[in-house]
C-alpha cells in the first residue's frame, strides 16, 4: 500500500477555518493529516525500499560487508580443500615429519581450526563496524520516512 | 551397567523438569517455534553445538580416529570450517529476513506457495533421514552398553521417541534449546575429562604421547602390525579416495548452512547481532570439541587398542571404552549416559524443525494461503506433526533393525542441505534476478540428484563379502557412482538447475522485490522482535 494514488496537490482546503485539529471530515487541506487521522493503511508506512538501497550509506556499508565477505569465504574454502587435495595427491610431502612423531599433514589439520577461529574474530572485529555502518542507514532511514510523513514525495 | 541407566534416568528426569517450566511459558506462535526469540547469544551457541554434535560426531569420530588414524582426524576438520559459511553468509540476513523457517527468506520474494512446497519437502527429508540414523544409533547403542540390563533395540528407539515428542509438544523450542544447551554442556565437559585422563596416562607428555601415536601396533587377520596413525591413507584410499573425502567437505562446507535444524536455532535469538554472536560461541565449543578428539580417538587407538575394541562392540564403542579403561565403571557410565543424552537432543531439534517446517511452511502458507484459520492453528498442527514425524521415525528405525547400515542417511542429509537449500538461500538472498521457477528447479534438482546418486553409490550398490551380515548392501551389483558422497557432482547440479530454472523466464515481481529483501536482510530494519514474556 503506498500513498502514491493520492493526488500530487492537495486541492485548496475547504474545511472552514473553525474546524479543529481532530476534525475527521478533510475536504481537502493544505496541511497533511494530523497523525492521529490517519487511516491504519495511510499511517502503516512502508519504508521505500528502492530509496534506501540509493542511499550512499547504505551503498557503502553492503559494499563494506561483500568486501570482507568474498575475500574470507576465498580464503577459507582455499585453505580447506588444500588439506584433502594435498593429502590425497601428495602424500609424501604430507608424511614427512616434523617434530618427532608429528608430521606436516597433522599440524597443517590442526591449523585448520585456528584459522577457522581467526577468520571468525577477525569478522567479529569488522561486523562492529558494519553494525555502525547499519545504525547510520537506519536512522536516516528513518529521518527520511519522519520527513515523508510530512510531505508527500 | 545399571549406572550408566541410572545417570541417563537422572538426565531423563532434569530435562522433564524443564519441559514442564518451558511448558508454563510456552503461549503463542512466536513462543513455540522460536522460544519468543529470547535466548542470549552464548546460550544459542551452546545449542547450534549441541543440535550439531551428534552421537556421530562423540562416538563415530572418536572411533574412526582410533581405526584409522589421522584420516578421521582430517574427516573432523571440516565440521568446524563449514560454520563459517553459517557466521558469513546465511546468519545474520536469515534472522534479519526471516520468521520461522529458511523457506520464509526464500518465500520473501518468490512465489511463495510453490517454493515453501518444495522447501517443506526438502526440509522433511533431511530431518527425517538424519533422525533415522540417530535411532537406529541410539537403538544400537543401548544394545551394546546396557547388554545386561533387559532393554532391547526396540525399547530404546521407542524410548528416544517418546521423549523427543514430549520435549517438542508440550515444551516448544524453549525446552528443545534448554535440552541441548544442557547436553551440550555434559558433552563438552565429558570430552575435556576424558582428554585429561588420556594426558594424565601419558604423563602430561605431548612428546610421549604422539609417540605412542606413532607406533600403534594391532592385529590384522592374526598378523601383528605396527603403524604410524599420523599417516595419512589408512580410510582414504585410491583411486577415489581423495575425491570422495573434497566431495564430503563440500557437503559439509555448503551443507550446514542448509540444515533446517541448525537454520530454526537462529530464530530463537533477538537479533541478527546476537545470530552472529552465538555463531562465535558454536564454534568456539565445536572447534576445541574436534580438536580433542585427538585425545579421544588416538587415546582409544594407543591405551585401549583396536583388537580389544573390535572384539567389545565395534568402531563407536571406542570413546566409552577408553574411558572405562580410565576411569573405571563409573566414567564409562557417565560417557554412556552423555551419548544418550546427545542422541536424544538432536532427534529433539530434528523433530522441531520438521514439524516448524510443516506447520508454517506446508499448512499454513502452501494449503491455507498464509492465513490462520483460527487463532493458534499453526502451533497445534505443529504439534499434531511432532507426533507424526516421532512415530514415522520409531517405526523406520525399529523396521531397519539395530544392524542397519545408516551412516549414509547422515551422508544423504547433508548432500541434500548443500545441494537443494543451499543454492537457493544463496542465489535468493544475493541474485536479483532469481525467480520462482529458479527456486523450485534448483530445490528440486539439488534434493533428486542427492537422492539419486547415493542411491547407485556405494553405500546401496555393492558386492557383499561372502559371509558378511552386518552393513549388507541393499543392491548387489557393482556401484555405478563410485563415491560415498554425492556432493562434488550435486552440489553443482543443484546451483546449475536454480540457475537455468531462473533463466528459462524472467519475473519482474521478484525482481521488484529484491530491494526489499535486500535492505531487511542487511539492516534488519521490520525483522521480528522479542517477545516480553
Amino acid at each position: 500500500m503506498t500513498r502514491d494514488d493520492k493526488p500530487e496537490t492537495p486541492i485548496e482546503d475547504l474545511t472552514p477555518e473553525v474546524g479543529a485539529a481532530t476534525d475527521v471530515a478533510p475536504l481537502g487541506r493544505a496541511e497533511p493529516k494530523p497523525a492521529h487521522e490517519l487511516t491504519a493503511a495511510e499511517d502503516s508506512q512502508p519504508v521505500d525500499w528502492s530509496r534506501v538501497t540509493q542511499m550512499p550509506e547504505f551503498r557503502a556499508m553492503v559494499r563494506a560487508k561483500l568486501r570482507f565477505i568474498i575475500p574470507a569465504v576465498i580464503v577459507f574454502v582455499v585453505y580447506y580443500f588444500a588439506l584433502p587435495v594435498l593429502v590425497g595427491y601428495a602424500p609424501g610431502l604430507m608424511s614427512k615429519r616434523v617434530i618427532g612423531a608429528v608430521n606436516i599433514a597433522y599440524l597443517f589439520a590442526l591449523s585448520q581450526f585456528f584459522m577457522a577461529w581467526i577468520i571468525a574474530a577477525l569478522y567479529l572485529r569488522a561486523a562492529a563496524k558494519f553494525d555502525k555502518m547499519e545504525h547510520a542507514v537506519i536512522e536516516k532511514a528513518e529521518s527520511e520516512l519522519g520527513s515523508q510523513r510530512g510531505n508527500k514525495k | 551397567m545399571t549406572m550408566a541407566l541410572a545417570m541417563f534416568l537422572f538426565f531423563v528426569g532434569i530435562t522433564l523438569l524443564i519441559t514442564y517450566w518451558a511448558a508454563r511459558r510456552t503461549s503463542g506462535a512466536s513462543a513455540f517455534f522460536a522460544a519468543n526469540r529470547q535466548i542470549k547469544g552464548w546460550q544459542n551457541g551452546f545449542a547450534v553445538a549441541g543440535d550439531y554434535m551428534s552421537a556421530a560426531s562423540f562416538l563415530g569420530i572418536a572411533g574412526i580416529i582410533a581405526f584409522q588414524g589421522y584420516d578421521g582426524f582430517m574427516y573432523s576438520v571440516g565440521w568446524l570450517v563449514a560454520y563459517l559459511t553459517v557466521l558469513l553468509i546465511v546468519a545474520e540476513p536469515l534472522r534479519n529476513a526471516g520468521k520461522y523457517t529458511m523457506a520464509d527468506v526464500l518465500a520473501y520474494r518468490l512465489n511463495a506457495r510453490p517454493v515453501r512446497a518444495m522447501a517443506s519437502l526438502s526440509t522433511i527429508t533431511v530431518s527425517i533421514f538424519y533422525m533415522i540414523a540417530q535411532m537406529v544409533g541410539a537403538g544400537a547403542l543401548v544394545a551394546l552398553l546396557l547388554k545386561n540390563s533387559g532393554i532391547s533395540y526396540r525399547t530404546a528407539v521407542i524410548g528416544v521417541g517418546v521423549l523427543m515428542i514430549v520435549y517438542v509438544v508440550f515444551g516448544g523450542m524453549l525446552a528443545t534449546t534448554w535440552v541441548q544447551i544442557i547436553k551440550a554442556m555434559l558433552l563438552m565437559g565429558g570430552t575435556i575429562l576424558l582428554s585429561i585422563l588420556v594426558l594424565a596416562h601419558f604423563g602430561f607428555s605431548f612428546t610421549n604421547f604422539f609417540n605412542a601415536i606413532g607406533h600403534v601396533v594391532y592385529h590384522d587377520k592374526g598378523v601383528e602390525v605396527v603403524k604410524d596413525f599420523l599417516q595419512p591413507g589408512l580410510r582414504f584410499k585410491p583411486p577415489y579416495g581423495a575425491l570422495d573425502l573434497i566431495s564430503l567437505g563440500m557437503a559439509l562446507i555448503f551443507g550446514t548452512a542448509g540444515l533446517p535444524h541448525i537454520l530454526v536455532r537462529f530464530y530463537t535469538v533477538p537479533d541478527a547481532k546476537t545470530a552472529r554472536i552465538s555463531v562465535v560461541w558454536a564454534m568456539g565449543l565445536i572447534g576445541t570439541f574436534y580438536i580433542l578428539t585427538t585425545f579421544l580417538g588416538f587415546g582409544a587407538a594407543t591405551i585401549v587398542g583396536r583388537d580389544k575394541i573390535a572384539t567389545s562392540g565395534g568402531t563407536n564403542m571406542s570413546a566409552p571404552l577408553l574411558a572405562q579403561s580410565l576411569g573405571g565403571d563409573f566414567f564409562f557410565a557417565f560417557i554412556a549416559a552423555i551419548a544418550f543424552a546427545t542422541i536424544l537432543a538432536v532427534v529433539a531439534g530434528l523433530t522441531i524443525s520438521a514439524s516448524t517446517s510443516f506447520a508454517h511452511d506446508f499448512y499454513t502458507n502452501v494449503i491455507h494461503r498464509g492465513t490462520e484459520r483460527k487463532p493458534g492453528e499453526e502451533v497445534r498442527v505443529a504439534r499434531v506433526t511432532a507426533f507424526v514425524v516421532g512415530a514415522v521415525a520409531m517405526a523406520i528405525a525399529i523396521l531397519l533393525g539395530p544392524n542397519a547400515n545408516v551412516a549414509f542417511l547422515v551422508a544423504l542429509a547433508f548432500a541434500v542441505a548443500a545441494s537443494a537449500n543451499l543454492p537457493v538461500i544463496v542465489l535468493s538472498l544475493f541474485w536479483k534476478r532469481f525467480t520462482t521457477r529458479g527456486a523450485v528447479c534448483g530445490l528440486g534438482t539439488g534434493l533428486v540428484a542427492s537422492i539419486l546418486l547415493i542411491i547407485i553409490g556405494p553405500s546401496i550398490m555393492g558386492i557383499d563379502a561372502p559371509g558378511a551380515t552386518a552393513a549388507a548392501h541393499l543392491i548387489q551389483s557393482r556401484p555405478i557412482f563410485p563415491l560415498e558422497n554425492p556432493g562434488i557432482l550435486s552440489i553443482p547440479l543443484g546451483f546449475v538447475g536454480a540457475i537455468l530454472g531462473t533463466l528459462l523466464a524472467r519475473e519482474p515481481a521478484a525482481a521488484a522485490k529484491y530491494d526489499e529483501l535486500l535492505v531487511r536482510a542487511s539492516t534488519g530494519i521490520g525483522a521480528e522482535k522479542a517477545n516480553g514474556l
